[in-house]
């Protein structure tokens, strides 16, 4: 069935200024052409350098459904290549991390790849001698893909054509500094392993959720709002344990999350909690907030401590948390399936609380054991279910849509607006042009 | 405290979970208690290491009351089952037993139903006469992959 994949139009007409087509998450071929398109054109987010530090270390993951492998060189940089071997195409590397040593070796026949892609050896080669061999791609060895890596977080597009780095993220990067910038030294690391959640739905239903600050005061409910009560009985001045401290706020009004606002940029990226945020009332650290000010001056200081965004969408692939230091990682598997990886940050040089506080955030909230998680997925789930029959095509996003927004590169709104989404939409068509 | 005793108590605190008997499950938790799901194998610590569950008597509570509520995701409402292999000893003072079980979960949730494979160590003391659960630790067999939601107690 190709009724999109020559079709420019008709994809382009899934998505209005104020609703999208119920295809955009249901449609085996569309998510064919995210894959093919939005994904390889894209900037998606492969790891954290710190995830590995010595020549040799690998890190493996896929870019949509293209396995790649992040692997520092010996002169200290990082590459990004694709993880299949260049002669029969096995996947190369099939540990999630590790050292190759100087070489990587294929299983089958013993092809042996440097750490920058290039083929080592190829035993009893001269058979090869007197072939077209040596014109043929396979030759090139593993293809490496281009990457940049800002403030240690790598992004690769696996397209040769697509926007510049800087001009595909501009100023959502500042999302970035905010979290690094928490550590007086401004460099973290990863640690504390990775939560890996599966859910059976598709990927935009994840990425739009994260600035839909509708719905915490009702999908949340069930958690925040027992969580609330088993607290209320305490006296005011009691000291609150860190999980109550970080799950009562999703019980915020909607005037709270009206007032956070949320600021979207070109290309899909956006982040809500621009004014404050359920980050905002974490006990303060004083020694800690010293040695920032010394690092920092007073002003640069009070300004990344007082800067507590919620979500940070980097479109499609990747969403932070700078505020506790943690990162969901986006890997769509099928049109209804998506891994969500979380990766939680030590900041360095600060105090343990702040790793403690993102180890105790990250397992309450990104567990496949998380009563947060669970109400979440149920509603991916049903609306996955549900846009599966027949009825009204169109999903409603006219939630204080305004036409000047359809140009703007950088704005600033309420909160509870559902300008991410049509944001998110907007760049979607962008990128999900012809082939 | 017999050997007996001690067995007997462990397939206990799994059939309270399968009936749903949550305020009796609770009350096998020492004051000081914690229910444990490491993300990793050997995995040290759970304060400074993520951990799929690490919940503290108020954390349970948390748990048990959300349930109550039948919050969205207990539509339609999920059933567990353990079945458990003969718990072994591991070691004991005076007033404390380690306990390892092997196990098997399914967790069955309308159409669905997921099945999950460990080994569960129980921390147990004795306190005013009775056996009571200090730690719950529970080594999922496939800890690191890729889970979906599991929302009952293992």
């Amino acid at each position: 069935m190709n009724r999109y994949r020559d079709d420019p139009a008709a994809v382009r007409a899934l998505v209005r200024d104020d609703a999208v087509h119920r295809d955009v998450y249901t449609d085996p071929e569309i998510f064919r052409l995210e894959m093919e398109r939005l994904w390889p054109r894209t900037w998606i987010y492969v790891g954290h350098a710190s995830q590995v530090p010595a020549a040799g270390d690998f890190i493996t993951c896929d870019i949509g459904t293209v396995p790649v492998l992040m692997i520092r060189q010996p002169d200290g940089g990082v590459r990004v290549l694709r993880n299949r071997c260049a002669h029969k195409g096995a996947k190369l590397v099939s540990e999630w991390s590790g050292n190759a040593g100087r070489f990587m070796r294929c299983p089958y026949h013993n092809w042996s790849y440097r750490t920058d892609g290039s083929i080592a050896a190829i035993p009893f080669r001269q058979g090869y001698d007197g072939t077209g061999f040596a014109d043929c791609e396979a030759v090139r060895g593993l293809r490496p893909v281009a990457s940049e890596t800002y403030r240690d977080f790598v992004f690769a597009r696996l397209s040769e054509h697509g926007p510049g780095f800087r001009d595909y993220f501009g100023e959502s990067l500042s999302s970035i500094d905010y979290m690094a910038d928490r550590s007086p030294e401004g460099d973290m690391e990863v640690a504390g392993g990775v939560l890996r959640y599966m859910h059976d739905s598709n990927w935009k239903m994840f990425v739009e959720n994260l600035n839909d600050t509708m719905h915490p005061m009702a999908a949340h409910e069930s958690s925040a709002g027992t969580a609330k009560e088993l607290w209320a009985d305490q006296p005011a001045e009691a000291p609150k344990p860190m999980a109550i401290e970080q799950l009562v706020p999703f019980a915020g009004s909607y005037d709270f999350f009206d007032k956070m606002g949320v600021r979207v940029f070109a290309n899909g990226h956006s982040y809500s909690g621009v004014h404050f945020s359920i980050h905002s009332s974490y006990a303060a650290v004083p020694d800690y907030e010293a040695a920032m000010r010394r690092a920092y001056g007073e002003e640069r200081a009070k300004d990344i401590l007082g800067t507590v965004r919620h979500n940070t969408v980097y479109y499609p692939s990747l969403t932070i948390k700078g505020a506790i230091q943690t990162i969901r990682v986006v890997r769509p598997v099928a049109v209804d399936r998506t891994l969500i990886e979380s990766y939680s940050f030590r900041l360095k040089a600060a105090p343990d609380i702040f790793f403690k506080r993102n180890v105790t955030y990250t397992r309450l909230i990104n567990s496949p054991l998380s009563v947060v998680g669970h109400d979440d997925q149920q509603c991916y789930r049903l609306i996955q279910e549900g846009l599966a029959a027949d009825g009204n095509e169109w999903i409603s996003l006219h939630r204080d849509y305004r036409p000047e927004e359809r140009e703007a590169r950088d704005l600033t709104v309420n909160g509870t607006s559902e300008v991410s989404m049509r944001n998110q939409f907007r760049a979607w068509v962008q990128f999900m042009g012809a082939a | 405290m017999t050997e007996g005793e001690v067995v007997r108590f462990i397939y206990r605190e799994a059939r309270l979970l399968d009936e749903k008997r949550w305020d009796e499950w609770y009350s096998l938790f020492s004051e000081d208690a914690h229910y444990w799901v490491p993300l990793t194998r050997n995995q040290p610590d759970a304060e400074f290491h993520t951990s799929l569950a690490y919940e503290d008597r108020l954390l349970l509570r948390l748990r048990i009351e959300r349930l109550r509520r039948r919050p969205p995701s207990q539509h339609p409402e999920s059933w567990s089952q353990h079945v458990l292999q003969a718990p072994e000893i591991e070691r004991h003072g005076e007033d404390s037993w380690l306990t390892r079980t092997a196990f098997f979960y399914a967790e069955a949730r309308g159409d669905a139903m997921q099945t999950l494979a460990g080994v569960v160590l129980h921390h147990l003391v004795a306190q005013e006469g009775a056996l009571r659960i200090r730690l719950k630790q529970v080594n999922l067999l496939n800890c690191d992959a890729a889970l979906p939601s599991i929302q009952l107690f293992l």
